[in-house]
């Protein structure tokens, strides 16, 4: 891949300082924690020197949830047709319903379950444990909403410290519900991160779920399945569509309005397709070692990378795909030029900061770019050092570099490279818009979407060029 | 293994259309309201949230306060963004991010390096420390834990650090506001009390109460009255503050020489005693002056009975501006009453909210129907009905405790009314059931602005009010046919 042109006022030195500048105006102890996971983008080397994946650094205000937010709100959530049990006390299943957008068919308490279930522990759990209010509740669970094809268990923090057995629990109610129970024992204080709950939900679904069911029909030779798209403002519903227009069939999705029963028979399809792979890639590697299922990842983020994508999903196919492939690439390269009519000439030029999850950063710097604008900084949130690695030659020479960023050492690097847009989340939205710095929030689409796909860019343009050219950001300044 | 797994692997299956209809009809049958009823574990989408998001919206709302979560750092990220979706604002708070090993070993070090970082990169007057779930399950010791990080010098002495155990197995997060003030004015006002002396200023604890409009109301009525005031804790300017093109850290909140002082008022008042109880007891026995505790005023009666009490109180008579603006007030419920008297509503939120509301909607002639609170007492379902009782308009009208949304979701579909009022999370049940929902509460997450539009004092009134007729006025023009369409309403 050529390397990404020079972005002019970044340079290696430039950033560095302003690293250095920033950890002196910290403890020393924090400073030093905090310094190998800052860096100046080096495109070239082999392995990105910045660290990640180490536990936060305690009072920097770091942005990170925990891992059975990774569990809740990333992998298990979004399926549609299973009741999600946010086992413990009140609080974490109010926060994580319904604040990720990722949609789903189905009647809502019928045949999807877009909710909160919860145990809502009190003391007495606390003190007597919490494995028999946790039968019964199955049991009421499932006799209230008897369309669920499973139920799935998803630990807070207390249950993993007053040593319930939810694994227990759930393989008896297994039976005698004769439906899936998949205990997941994510209690928040596991790991650095949300990662950890992606990865302990993945372990989940090999041990509970994966290959206990197979597709009514015949397996053919297009059946894929489409991984790690969570259907966020409807993304599964842009790209799946334009995986089936070059011949393929989707046989599951994981897990944006996913359905339980086919992400079980998953270990029957031909090729898996990954899009975000931090979360996923576990079970993609698990049904490569067992099943022999070739894996590979894609980027629909922006007309360069879908057509990257398409031409390279081609290869693991016939000749019949490949043709599609070029047809659908055709087809949709007159529309996405009208989009880059429209709205490259007013973005041409600008630059953008991102801090995102694990995927997004590198991921839509393609899209930028199809729009004409350089990315200065990115960096995630709970990323590990392959996120890293396959994000250093997505990026210009000197751009910088963050993981697991604090407030604090954020606001210092966006008021020096003061970009034109800051794409992160909620937390950090506010910070930058009172500032008068454009912002789109980038783990929901700011209540946009979907972002994925063809029809995803016509929005994704519309909306950074809304964000960048509101004139709302001109009124800022008051003149008196 | 192989063998034994093609034994047991099942078919993908679709559930039949006729299966799905009936399971549709069923869940919105009488049979299934009974079933739904019966249940003891489960609990689905509840209407409250946990301790320490309610000790984070005290913690706020202070002077140079950066609250401070000590425990799992998820929390801290839900509470964070809670605020920052309801307000659309900034909602710093940092954590302390216990980890597995500090499930071992407790959370002291966390502690430690947390306020030393904290203080260091933010620069706080004061840091309010609460808790999650872990560190109250393994019982840390939060007292010792901050004398130590004062004695071993991971902070300074004069940084004032006051802490609330908030276990969200206990309570809701109300029982979070109370303990998280309770220690915050422990803390301010230690040493603060003067024999003799009285500054003449009112105290006002308005609760857990994210509209920002409500606060300044307060305010804005002792101002019109001239009465001097502490509000505690002041959440309006931290919640609520302006793009100018340059981010605060600290925007606003209570002076923490205001809050040390109010131990000497001549008054303190609540407006959410069930948001206080703790708070209250202990000022009872430790303030000077006057205590009281009056509902939130929703609605003409109650607003009257809040203006009539400060103006005996501070003999101060009751301002022109305050008589003319209920005058208004009266003017446009008088006006407006057609379009709301006999509709019937259900309620559902924290208890000083839904006694308001309750008050407001039996002044206009409406009818509550079902009324829910998702976690509180029995005293409070007996203030309900007694508020219920007093008005021929109440009749009829169950109060429900210790339920949750779905419950209310089967009430809306076998008894039906009009319309709820709550927040967002009702949004559910009120599109099964066709109805409006009218957003007064917390969290607002899908609309903008009614933050800032107060619901309390006369303003308030008005604004309900506009906001329920108008919207059953829209519902009859989008929907009527042709025929019944017209000009006038």
């Amino acid at each position: 891949m050529a390397e990404r042109k020079p972005i002019e006022g970044i340079t290696i030195e430039k950033t560095e300082k302003l690293i250095a500048d920033t950890l002196a105006e910290m403890p020393e102890k924090a400073a030093k924690k905090r310094k190998p996971h800052l860096g100046a983008n080096e495109p070239s080397v082999s392995s990105c020197a910045v660290k990640s994946n180490k536990k936060v650094v305690p009072g920097v205000m770091s942005q990170r949830g925990c891992a059975y937010a990774g569990a809740k709100g990333v992998v298990w959530g979004p399926i549609r047709d299973m009741v999600h049990v946010s086992h413990g006390p009140i609080g974490c299943g109010v926060y994580s319903w319904g604040t990720r957008r990722n949609l789903m068919h189905g009647i809502p308490g019928v045949t999807s379950f877009p909710m909160d279930f919860t145990s809502d522990f009190q003391e007495r759990d606390i003190v007597y444990g919490g494995d028999k209010k946790l039968e019964t509740l199955l049991r009421e669970a499932n006799e209230l909403f008897p369309l669920n094809k499973g139920l799935s268990v998803l630990s807070e923090c207390p249950v993993g410290l007053i040593g319930d057995d939810i694994n227990a629990v759930a393989k008896k109610m297994e039976k005698e519900l004769d439906k899936l129970v998949v205990p997941c024992n994510c209690e928040g204080f596991r790991g650095v991160s949300q990662s950890l709950g992606h990865h302990i939900s993945n372990d989940s679904i090999r041990d509970h779920v994966i290959g206990k069911y197979e597709f009514a029909e015949e397996v053919g030779p297009y059946d894929v399945a489409l991984i790690g798209d969570y259907n966020i403002g409807g993304d599964v519903w842009a790209a799946k569509p334009i995986l089936e227009e070059i011949g393929l069939t989707v046989k599951s999705v994981w897990t944006g309005d996913g359905e339980i029963e086919k992400i079980a028979a998953t270990n029957k399809v031909k090729l898996n397709l990954i899009h975000c792979y931090r979360s996923m890639n576990y079970m993609c590697k698990v049904m490569e070692e067992k099943w022999n299922i070739p894996w590979l990842e894609y980027n629909f983020f922006g007309p360069t990378k879908i057509e990257e994508s398409l031409r390279a999903i081609g290869k693991q196919f016939d000749d019949k795909i490949r043709k599609n492939v070029e047809k659908v690439i055709k087809k949709y390269r007159k529309e996405m030029d009208d989009v880059l009519a429209e709205y490259r000439p007013r973005l041409e030029g600008k630059t953008a900061m991102l801090f995102v999850g694990g995927l997004r950063p590198r991921h839509t710097i393609g899209a930028y770019e199809d729009l004409g604008i350089q990315i200065t900084g990115a960096g995630y949130e709970f990323a590990h050092q392959d996120d890293y690695d396959r994000t250093a030659p997505e990026m210009a020479k000197g751009a910088l570099i963050y993981d697991d960023v604090s407030e604090f050492e954020l606001e210092k690097f966006v008021e020096e490279l003061k970009p034109d847009l800051v794409g992160s989340g909620i937390k950090e939205k506010y910070v930058f818009q009172k500032a008068g710095i454009p912002f789109r929030q980038m783990h929901s689409w700011d209540y946009s979407g979907p972002y994925h796909g063809y029809e995803g860019f016509k929005i994704f343009a519309r909306d950074i060029d809304m964000a960048i050219n509101s004139p709302t950001w001109g009124l800022v300044k008051s003149p008196f | 293994m192989s063998t034994e797994a093609a034994v047991t692997l099942k078919k993908v299956t679709e559930h039949s259309p006729e299966e799905i209809e009936r399971v549709k009809n069923w869940i919105n049958s009488e049979e299934y309201k009974e079933k739904n009823f019966e249940r003891t574990a489960l609990v689905v989408n509840p209407a409250h949230a946990c301790q320490p998001l309610g000790a984070q919206m005290v913690a706020s709302s202070f002077e140079g306060a950066l609250p401070f979560v000590h425990g799992s750092q998820g929390c801290a990220s839900y509470f964070r963004s809670t605020f920052n979706r309801h307000y659309r604002e900034p909602a710093a708070a940092t954590s302390d991010a216990m980890t597995e090993d500090g499930a071992v070993f407790g959370g002291q070090n966390n502690l430690f390096e947390g306020l030393a970082n904290a203080y260091a990169l933010y620069k706080p007057k004061m840091i309010p420390v609460y808790t999650t779930c872990m560190p109250e399950v393994i019982g840390d010791d939060l007292n010792a834990f901050i004398k130590n990080a004062k004695l071993q010098g991971h902070i300074p002495e004069d940084v004032v650090i006051p802490y609330a155990n908030t276990p969200s197995f206990k309570g809701t997060h109300i029982m979070g506001y109370d303990s998280m003030l309770l220690s915050i004015l422990q803390e301010l006002t230690a040493g603060q009390s003067v024999e003799g002396k009285c500054t003449g200023k009112l105290n006002i604890i308005p609760g857990f109460d994210g509209n920002v409009g409500n606060l300044r109301e307060y305010k804005r009525i002792c101002e019109l009255m001239g009465i001097p005031y502490t509000l505690l804790a002041d959440a309006s300017d931290v919640f609520d503050s302006g793009c100018d093109g340059e981010y605060k850290l600290y925007p606003g909140g209570t002076k923490l020489k205001d809050a040390a002082e109010s131990i000497n008022g001549k008054a303190t008042l609540t407006l959410q005693k069930y948001a206080t109880t703790q708070t209250m007891k202990w000022i009872e026995a430790e303030y000077t002056g006057d205590k009281l505790e009056l509902p939130m005023p929703f609605g003409v009666k109650k607003t009257d009975e809040l203006i009539l009490k400060l103006s005996k109180m501070f003999d101060k008579p009751v301002p022109a501006l305050l008589k003319k603006e209920r005058a208004l007030a009266v003017d446009a419920m008088t006006d407006g009453h057609q379009y709301v008297h006999g509709k019937k509503f259900a309620v559902v939120g924290d208890p000083d909210y839904l006694l308001g509301i309750v008050s407001f909607l039996l002044e206009m002639g409406a009818r509550p129907w079902h009324v829910l609170c998702s976690r509180t007492t029995k005293k409070f379902q007996k203030e309900m009905d007694a508020l219920l009782a007093s008005s021929p308009f109440g009749a009829g009208c169950t109060c429900y405790i210790n339920k949750d949304l779905w419950h209310m979701r089967s009430l809306l579909v076998t008894d039906p009314v009009d319309a709820i009022i709550g927040d967002t999370h009702a949004k559910w049940a009120a599109r099964d059931a066709k109805i409006p929902l009218f957003r007064i509460g917390f969290p607002i997450i899908d609309r903008i602005n009614l933050h800032r539009s107060p619901v309390v004092g006369y303003q308030g009134a008005i604004n309900m009010l506009t906001m329920i007729a108008n919207k059953f006025i829209d519902i009859k023009d989008e929907t009527c046919e042709d025929q019944w369409f017209e000009m006038m309403r």
